[in-house]
């Protein structure tokens, strides 16, 4: 019956409102927006539980001193932390200051115009650029020394620390570059203005007034960048990083593998026992991601505090 | 200033250092500027080594030949240069990860935008992204070893132990909080006195966000849908290692394939020396990979130009 009074009202151009109906859709569309939401949450709990209850029977302290071996119970991840320890510093020794110039010359020193746009257009689309292209450019760049046309360029630094950590460091520059670019702009313009107003020269600006602002934020934003570089593992493939290295590398030269190439050398093995040593692995990678970046959200807590801001 | 000036010494050298400083300036400024050009450089780089040994590749074989073949064989005795199998491949895991982040993550970003309360949002948001940062190799492990086996004991006993399935499964998930996180970004974009207004006219809180809310965000929406798959795209390791190595052009999910990425890593994994023809498929498949995405991400970025000159 009152079906068809509301279809008459609405024939005769009456509003009506069907309230109950309208929020019963609001609260239906609120639970599928709901489950949509815990998918993910429950995806990751899920993968979680699973990585741990692989893993944790070879989680000795044995397996963080024992190199790759044949044997699942004699193998262990030295090699692989040292390696990724080493290429971890390279890349940041060799980002951070590239990264952080290049985003105070964006910020503080670029004129705008053509160039510039230009410059911070190509920084948004490296971003996206997929990190195995990275890997062709490292190999052919880093490794063999040459771009495919002329002479080769120095011969190239082989499958070493050094070429895994430049090609690592181009990776991860675009996203170095903007974190840096958004806690320079967060700098208040009249802290500028003030050191201008005593004659101070642009770099002296910089160097004393918005760097030791910016600093905490841009080392949130490097250490962010850093834990993607040390869960990278596609472009070191393509560099050669060794997936059987049972040293410790000693220098900047030598030969290496890292924690997430010696985790897929375990996966693509077909004993189980191997793939559990992996899932064992992907603990130890992510206890170190999540330490890296509980330091980078304490760092922003504590920015935060002492800016007030 | 006195000081300064005294401590200085006379006009001659208060002049000198002046000149002095003056140098250094002009000395840091290039030395930022060249930190900027590296980036430059890198991409020029990219393109020039693609281009190159591309173009190497394509004095052999015929752009023809390797952009309609269907037979991809670059590594057996007889030789097949047809890149549709790869490019099937790709775009089947891509299509598949679609299925799962564009719906979860479009209901994810509603549900912190629209319906979270800011302390919730505060919780869920950083969890959600987590999922973007656990290392591929991590996602490739758990298809393998959880995902795969748990399709073949329940929903797929034929799933062959290598499938796009389990790849397409994890992908997704991976690329949900691209969805979600930008996604929740476009929507906070939305200015108050529309949400206002449209409850004004009476409108349920339903009515506003899906009929105001998200047509109004929509372009930031669809900005991150193409990012997501951009991403699925150039994903390299769950790939590599959930979806086998058999370039088949297949849309069965069940079946084993490869991508793009995977393939690159098979070669580059393999003994095939420099300089030959098939160490050069590599260059070029990252060429067409590398193409790929740049248009994706380039159309991304101008749908989202265009977004934001409405609402700012």
């Amino acid at each position: 019956m009152a079906a068809t009074d509301m279809q008459a009202g609405a024939d005769r151009g009456l509003y009506v409102p069907r309230l109950s109906f309208r929020h019963k859709k609001g609260a239906a569309f609120f639970a599928i927006c709901l489950a949509g939401t815990l998918v993910g949450v429950v995806f990751l709990a899920f993968l979680l539980l699973d990585v741990w209850r692989d893993g944790a029977g070879f989680l000795r302290w044995e397996f963080l001193q024992n190199f790759p071996s044949r044997f699942p119970e004699r193998a262990g991840f030295q090699s692989a932390l040292w390696g990724s320890l080493w290429l971890i510093i390279t890349t940041a020794l060799l980002a951070f200051p590239i990264g952080v110039g290049a985003a105070i010359y964006l910020e503080e020193y670029a004129p705008r115009g053509f160039v510039t746009k230009a410059i911070q257009t190509n920084i948004s689309n490296l971003a996206g650029v997929p990190s195995i292209v990275f890997g062709i450019l490292g190999l052919q760049l880093f490794v063999r020394g040459t771009i495919g046309i002329g002479p080769s360029i120095g011969g190239g630094f082989g499958r070493s620390i050094i070429a895994g950590g430049a090609t690592m460091a181009l990776l991860i520059l675009p996203i170095v570059i903007v974190a840096a670019q958004e806690s320079i702009r967060a700098v208040p313009p009249s802290l500028r203005e003030a050191s201008y107003g005593v004659g101070a020269t642009r770099w002296q600006t910089v160097w004393h007034h918005v760097l030791p602002q910016a600093f905490p934020g841009i080392m949130t934003g490097t250490i962010l960048a850093l834990s993607r570089a040390i869960g990278e593992t596609a472009p070191l493939i393509m560099i050669g990083a060794l997936t059987f290295v049972a040293f410790r590398p000693e220098s900047l030269l030598d030969p290496f593998t890292v924690m997430p190439i010696q985790i897929y050398n375990w996966v693509a093995r077909p004993q189980p026992e191997f793939q559990d040593l992996a899932a064992t692995g992907i603990i130890v990678l992510l206890v170190m991601l999540l330490s890296m970046n509980a330091i980078a959200v304490l760092l922003r807590q504590w920015t935060g505090r002492r800016y007030g801001r | 200033m006195a000081a300064d000036t005294a401590a200085a010494g006379g006009p001659a050298a208060q002049f000198q250092r002046r000149r002095g400083r003056e140098l250094v300036e002009q000395a840091i400024g290039y030395a930022l500027f060249l930190c900027a050009a590296i980036t430059v450089l890198t991409t020029v780089g990219i393109v020039l080594i693609l281009v190159v040994e591309g173009l190497q590749f394509f004095r052999d074989v015929s752009p023809w030949e390797f952009f309609t073949g269907t037979k991809w064989t670059p590594l057996f005795t007889n030789q097949a240069f047809g890149v549709l199998p790869l490019i099937g491949g790709t775009l089947l895991v891509a299509v598949g990860a679609a299925l799962i982040s564009v719906p979860v993550g479009s209901a994810s970003a509603i549900y912190l935008s629209e319906f979270a309360s800011p302390a919730t949002r505060a919780v869920l948001k950083p969890i959600l992204e987590i999922l973007a940062g656990v290392p591929t190799v991590v996602y490739g492990y758990f298809a393998l070893t959880a995902v795969t086996p748990l399709l073949r004991t329940t929903l797929f006993p034929e799933t062959e132990i290598f499938n796009a399935l389990s790849a397409m499964v994890v992908v997704g998930i991976m690329t949900i909080p691209m969805v979600s996180s930008l996604s929740d970004d476009a929507l906070h974009a939305v200015p108050a006195d529309l949400r206002e207004a449209a409850y004004g006219v009476g409108a349920t809180k339903f009515e506003v966000v899906t009929r105001v809310v998200y047509p109004a965000a929509l372009s930031g929406i669809i900005a991150s849908y193409i990012l997501a798959a951009s991403r699925a795209i150039g994903e390299t390791m769950a790939v590599t290692i959930a979806a086998g190595a058999s370039p088949n052009l297949t849309a069965n999910p069940l079946e084993s394939i490869q991508t793009m990425t995977a393939y690159i890593v098979q070669v580059s994994l393999g003994d095939t020396p420099h300089g030959t023809i098939e160490f050069r498929t590599i260059f070029v498949v990252a060429l067409t990979l590398f193409a790929m995405t740049l248009v994706m991400n380039i159309i991304a970025a101008r749908v989202t130009a265009r977004f934001r000159e409405v609402y700012d």
